[in-house]
């Protein structure tokens, strides 16, 4: 094989090296300039330099363009450093949400803060007593059981959209969307008006996981639908035509398939329940210790612990509720990167 | 050779039927049924909650939903009870997160899909992901500890510089805890959501409208201005109900940062407000088995609600997708 040098296509109106110096050098003198006018005006504090930034910034940008290229040249400049300001606008909480749980959560964060119940300690108690072990166990507990609740009814609809595709698939796929807007707190409430208000049950394990199940449905659905929907028409076509039945076929071919898209479905699901607190609140009652029976008794759960802590107000209560998120959203993120990875490839060609 | 044709007769006639088989008969009977397990589940809810809060609502008439009282501790606990407040709050903070959060998320999709670099988009699409799986309650405390003192001095400047506006006046210096709070809190959360919608939307722009604006030498926000915008808008606007959707039922982040009283309050930059979702969270633990049956008729009016906007967006949002197509 000869090695031939690929020729690119010319890029005329594309932004060269040269091009970027006034451009750099232009937003270095809008940041010392906003540092000066901050230094010599009343106007202080983060927000004037952030505010002030941006007017110096564009306004530098625009005055550029206009001298270079004319009128409609700047106010494009304008716009894009509009819309450069309002994406950093959505970033900056991200990133400050990420950075304080990080900061705020390993100050009470120590080995037994994963294998401690909270029957001695309480949310004032020193940081080094108690933990959440029975909240870890409770959470991985409503997520299994909500799991198990939700991925048959949702996978059963799924099928229904995409294999049957009967006359009320129109009607179904609009109640999946209008389930999907329920707000949590409703969740908890139906559940509590359902099974525990006239009644001697008290909040248990699968209570809780079946008020997240209402929430976690309509994501696993909507996503298995997605999945379901990219499975090759062949391959339906090739088992009914080598003779196999409609429930064959889907059960050999097409859901093994889809099989890596699914497991994305779940995991999307789970982490969509995995941080909710409101209908926890009505319906898992409390424990302070690891309780394995789904059936009775309270349980606990990591967004309870959080929300305990908040409530509490106290400097060490919060300060465990900081390292409780750190640790649930350490598993939603694991989780979603995990989706992500088979999200990638989620049907299989072969 | 005739003969030997004659020496065999014509096959009996096949008997071809499309009748299915029984597995299949069973397969398809299970799947019509349970796919109508979210009709149920969304009727089951409906039901519930009416049937429970029902005698809330006779007790109160129209007055539940039009009057500011809500009084536990009278006589037998039937009330009186009213939520206007905790309705008219509601919309308060719903609005101030729209008014937030739109325009960034509107910005934002736009930053992502054409001005962006390959590479930062992806990642930046991620953490918009990412944004939608954060925990509410991680927004509450972050809003609690992290923002809460930095939107009352916000507060306080818009005050200083605005206040002549109604809205954003207010009878007394009280800055803490305000709507102006749980709606910036709010259009933290519901930022995610108007994004995707939005960016989904621009990216189906056709490309041949993009090009012939560029060809006839428009510059790039022109292009937008005159293709994308218009192109979008419905989407926008879709999007933005799915953000009002969620804004209304917020609970956890809501009850963490708003100090909730019973009052109508229009002063958005005023100390107190409500919310529907985070007082049926506040009352609870306390009420009486009568003034539990008022929060779950309160339950049953926040469902209410919500089902219509979601409804009405997801309708708008389709046929922007598809219009698109």
């Amino acid at each position: 094989m000869t090695h031939h040098e690929t020729v690119y296509p010319k890029r005329p109106w594309k932004a060269t090296k040269s091009d970027l110096i006034p451009v750099i050098g232009l937003l270095v003198l809008a940041a010392v300039v906003d540092y000066a006018v901050v230094a010599v005006t009343p106007m202080k504090g983060k927000l004037a330099y952030a505010f002030l930034f941006f007017v110096f910034g564009a306004g530098f940008q625009m005055a550029l363009k206009w001298k270079q290229l004319g009128r409609r040249a700047a106010v494009d400049s304008l716009a894009g450093s509009v819309a450069i300001s309002g994406a950093a606008l959505a970033f900056i909480p991200v990133a400050s949400l990420l950075i304080t749980a990080v900061t705020k959560g390993l100050k009470g964060l120590y080995p037994g803060f994963f294998i401690h119940d909270m029957s001695v300690a309480n949310y004032q108690s020193p940081l080094n007593q108690g933990g959440v072990l029975p909240a870890i166990v409770g959470t991985l507990y409503l997520i299994v059981i909500a799991t198990l609740i939700s991925l048959p009814l949702s996978l059963l609809t799924a099928l229904y959209l995409t294999e049957i595709k009967g006359k009320a698939s129109g009607f179904i796929q609009f109640l999946i969307q209008a389930m999907s807007g329920i707000p949590s707190v409703v969740a908890g409430v139906f559940i509590y008006s359902a099974f525990l208000l006239t009644t001697s049950l008290r909040g248990s394990t699968i209570m809780g996981a079946l008020a997240l199940s209402i929430l976690m449905i309509p994501t696993v659905t909507r996503t298995a639908q997605e999945v379901l929907l990219l499975v090759p028409r062949d391959l339906r076509e090739a088992g009914l035509a080598l003779g196999a039945t409609q429930w064959k076929t889907v059960a050999t071919i097409v859901v093994p398939a889809a099989r890596n898209g699914l497991i994305t479905a779940v995991i999307l699901g789970v982490a969509r329940i995995a941080g909710e607190t409101a209908p926890l609140l009505f319906t898992i009652g409390v424990s302070n210790k690891v309780n394995l029976n789904p059936l009775s008794g309270g349980q606990a759960s990591l967004p309870i612990y959080i929300w305990g802590g908040l409530g509490d107000g106290s400097e060490t209560g919060i300060n465990r509720a900081w390292s409780a998120i750190l640790v649930l959203l350490i598993i939603v993120l694991t989780l979603f990167v995990i989706a992500r990875v088979f999200g990638t490839r989620k049907v299989k060609t072969k | 050779m005739s003969s030997t044709v004659l020496e065999h007769p014509t096959p009996e006639k096949r008997h071809i039927t499309t009748k299915p088989r029984p597995s299949d008969v069973a397969f398809r009977a299970t799947l019509n049924v349970m796919s109508y397990s979210s009709l149920l589940i969304l009727a089951a809810i409906g039901g519930f909650l009416a049937y429970r809060g029902y005698d809330a609502f006779k007790h109160n008439g129209i007055g539940f939903i039009t009057k500011v009282d809500w009084n536990s501790s009278a006589g037998d606990g039937n009330g009186p009870y009213g939520m206007a407040a905790m309705i008219v709050g509601t919309l308060v903070i719903s609005l101030v997160a729209l008014v937030i959060g739109v325009p960034i998320s509107v910005l934002t999709a736009l930053f992502l899909t054409y001005y962006a670099p390959e590479g930062l988009k992806k990642a930046l699409v991620t953490v918009v992901d990412l944004m939608a799986s954060f925990p509410s309650i991680l927004y509450g405390l972050w809003g609690f500890i992290v923002l809460a003192p930095m939107a009352t001095y916000w507060a306080k400047l818009v005050y200083k510089y605005l206040g002549w506006i109604p809205f954003l006046s207010v009878p007394q210096p009280a800055f803490d805890r305000s709507p102006f709070l749980a709606g910036i809190v709010l259009s933290i959360m519901i930022i995610p959501i108007v994004t995707s919608i939005s960016r989904e939307i621009f990216a189906q722009t056709p490309l041949e409208r993009i090009q012939a604006a560029y060809a006839l030498g428009a510059t790039r926000w022109g292009m937008i201005r005159a293709v994308v915008l218009p192109f979008g808008a419905s989407g926008v606007v879709g999007g933005a109900m799915l953000g009002l959707g969620r804004a209304l039922g917020e609970t956890v982040a809501v009850y963490s940062v708003l100090n909730i009283v019973f009052k109508i309050n229009w002063h958005i930059l005023y100390g107190f407000g409500g919310n529907v979702a985070s007082m049926i969270v506040l009352k609870f633990g306390e009420a009486s088995f009568n003034e539990k049956k008022a929060l779950l008729a309160a339950g049953f009016v926040l469902f209410v609600m919500t089902l219509l906007v979601n409804i009405v967006a997801n309708s708008v949002v389709s046929r922007a997708v598809k219009s698109g197509k």
